[in-house]
């Protein structure tokens, strides 16, 4: 009985199996190919499971120029962008889940728009516009962009985490004499930290993986650029060093893997949802 | 503590009602307050959104060149990008390889990832673990990452997927330079899209599955529906707007390729790889002609604005919040 069970559900199991491969080999390969020895990677037979490991590549990426700089740059530009997003999204989603007024439906038309923002598409004006405004070559741009990428998303998880804390909270701690603003600081404030992390982890990973701006509002400043343009363009830094590349790949994917599998409850469960509404 | 002593004098000034307070039984705090809230997000969208696309708008009817750029005498042109535009039998290529692109990624996408869901539902505690975290896994990688590995996954000499051809018997597949072949890189572009989205689409139907009650299954399984016919019947109609969701989402995302595309092939080989965001910035930025480039980003606008519209109306049909 069990073992026909077994039997009918062995084409399920077995999808399930290849769906697993099939996600996992690329990353697999991506940190295989980082921790096998240069002669192993360029073989004939290049083998599943690494018979030798080495750090070497992780040394090479480390050490290749600018690695240090870029990876600053990267973190300066994302963080300042989540803080950014996170303190307009907060006055922002306040206003809209606690306060009526004139326009505020409109207001949420627009954040539901800005969401879906063609910003591939909005690459020429932007570089036109920065250069017209000296802001060509800069992070600070960089910044203002993932701030805006962000923000719309942003505003309207917190809104939805406002929503859920009882007004009533704070009306009492208005009533033993606070302020609005400040029995929101004091009493939702901590409630909502929760909220907070996962707003921002998921800003930070869209700034930290932007490419398309960075590749194109920082040209001339070499130093200025951040790490995705620096990792796609490997061939310059690593020629054919495909280890080095793996390496610095696994190096750079490595934050927002963490990050999501940190979050992977939220993920699976009601954020999806919430991406989709926006 | 120090929550009380607060200033409480503003209280004094917001609270008297300048008006007659009306049926709302929480204090509003109306007046300025709001606005000034919003006002931050307000300006950095007019600035960073509106105002680039105006501009672009602009451009577009513009003779915009690299002396233009410099110098900043442009002036209007009318429709002229347009017809240069329109009548480029290039540019037509590429808008019919954009929606080849398109269509061959949703296709592949909606499919497999309603697979992926239905297949998520039935597996048991352990396997669904494994499997939404594989996809989440996959979705967590950074764009440009996956790019990488993916060039080398396929690289000629040492890549892992020549060397399983040609141990399956392709012979052909000894050596074979994906990235230097059209068509092959295409295919290339459209493995890596559909590795990306996949997870994103799964994990969305595959929790929209699970708000079908399980009594409405049990029902049509007593009135004796079959399998397909259930899934027609009660599934179906209930994830029915999800799904919509995720296509539109997931055709708007394809102009989000541009960075796949830009990294691995930036167009190449040949124009193979060329669609709409690629070729706009290609003419604009490769080619200093802003005004062509432009004109083609807002054709592209146009195109994804349909698309949008759909998107909007099915999201507020399931919001009907806001």
């Amino acid at each position: 009985m069990t073992s026909r069970a077994a039997l009918r559900r062995l084409p399920l199991n077995a999808a399930a199996t290849v769906t697993v491969a099939l996600c996992l080999f690329p990353v697999y390969w991506m940190v295989a190919t980082a921790f096998k020895p240069s002669r192993d990677i360029q073989s004939e037979n290049p083998q599943l499971l690494p018979r030798s490991w080495t750090l070497d590549h992780f040394r090479r990426a480390i050490d290749a120029d600018g690695f240090g700089l870029f990876w600053r740059n990267s973190v300066l530009v994302t963080l300042g962008a989540v803080a950014l997003a996170l303190l307009v999204a907060l006055g922002a989603s306040f206003a809209v889940a606690r306060m009526r007024w004139r326009g505020r439906r409109q207001f949420m038309l627009m954040v539901f728009v800005a969401q879906m923002a063609p910003w591939e598409s909005l690459i020429i004006p932007v570089y036109i516009i920065s250069r017209d405004t000296g802001m060509l070559d800069r992070l600070p741009t960089l910044t203002l962009v993932y701030f805006m990428m962000t923000l719309p998303f942003t505003i309207v998880v917190l809104r939805g985490f406002i929503a859920t804390i009882p007004a009533e909270l704070e009306e009492s701690a208005q009533v033993d004499g606070c302020t609005r603003l400040g029995a929101f600081r004091h009493v939702a404030f901590p409630l909502l930290a929760p909220g907070l992390m996962a707003t921002s982890l998921f800003g930070y990973i869209t700034a930290w993986n932007e490419f398309a701006y960075a590749n194109f509002l920082i040209i001339k400043e070499q130093d200025h650029r951040t790490l995705p343009v620096w990792l796609s363009s490997f061939h310059n830094t690593f020629g054919t060093d495909w280890g080095a590349t793996m390496a610095a790949s696994t190096l750079f994917a490595l934050p927002a893997l963490a990050v999501f599998l940190l979050l992977q409850r939220h993920v699976t469960s009601g954020f999806a949802a919430g991406a989709v509404k926006g | 503590m120090s929550v009380v002593r607060e200033r409480t004098t503003p209280r004094a000034l917001t609270r008297p009602p300048r008006r007659p307070p009306g049926p709302h039984r929480r204090p509003t705090m109306s007046g300025a307050w709001p606005y000034l809230l919003v006002a931050p997000a307000v300006l950095g969208m007019l600035y960073l959104l509106v105002y680039p696309l105006a501009r672009a708008v602009l451009i577009s009817f513009q003779d915009f060149g690299l002396r233009q750029l410099i110098l900043g005498d442009a002036h209007f042109t009318g429709f002229d990008n347009y017809t240069t535009l329109l009548s480029d039998p290039r540019f037509w290529t590429v808008v019919r390889r954009t929606f080849l692109f398109m269509a061959v990624n949703v296709a592949l996408i909606m499919v497999l990832s309603t697979l992926v869901a239905l297949m998520v539902e039935r597996l048991g505690r352990f396997g669904r673990t494994a499997v939404l975290s594989a996809l989440v896994l996959t979705w967590a990688m950074p764009v440009v990452a996956a790019t990488t590995v993916f060039q080398w996954l396929f690289h000629s000499e040492f890549g892992i997927v020549n060397h399983a051809l040609t141990g399956l018997g392709f012979s052909s597949f000894d050596g074979y330079p994906w990235l230097a072949h059209g068509p092959a890189a295409f295919t290339i572009l459209v493995a890596l899209v559909v590795w990306q989205s996949v997870p994103f689409a799964a994990i969305t139907l595959y929790s929209a599955l699970t708000t079908v009650p399980a009594e409405l299954y049990e029902a049509a399984r007593i009135d004796g529906a079959s399998g397909p016919r259930i899934f027609r019947s009660v599934t179906l109609p209930i994830v029915r707007p999800i799904f919509m969701l995720v296509l539109s989402l997931e055709v708007i995302w394809t102009f989000k390729a541009f960075v796949q595309i830009w990294v691995m092939t930036r167009g190449g080989p040949g124009d193979a790889t060329t669609i709409l965001p690629v070729y706009a910035v290609q003419t604009a930025l490769a080619g200093q002609r802003y005004d062509l480039g432009a004109a083609a980003s807002m054709v592209t606008v146009l195109l994804m604005s349909g698309v949008l519209v759909a998107y909007f109306r099915q999201m507020f049909r399931q919001e009907n919040e806001l």
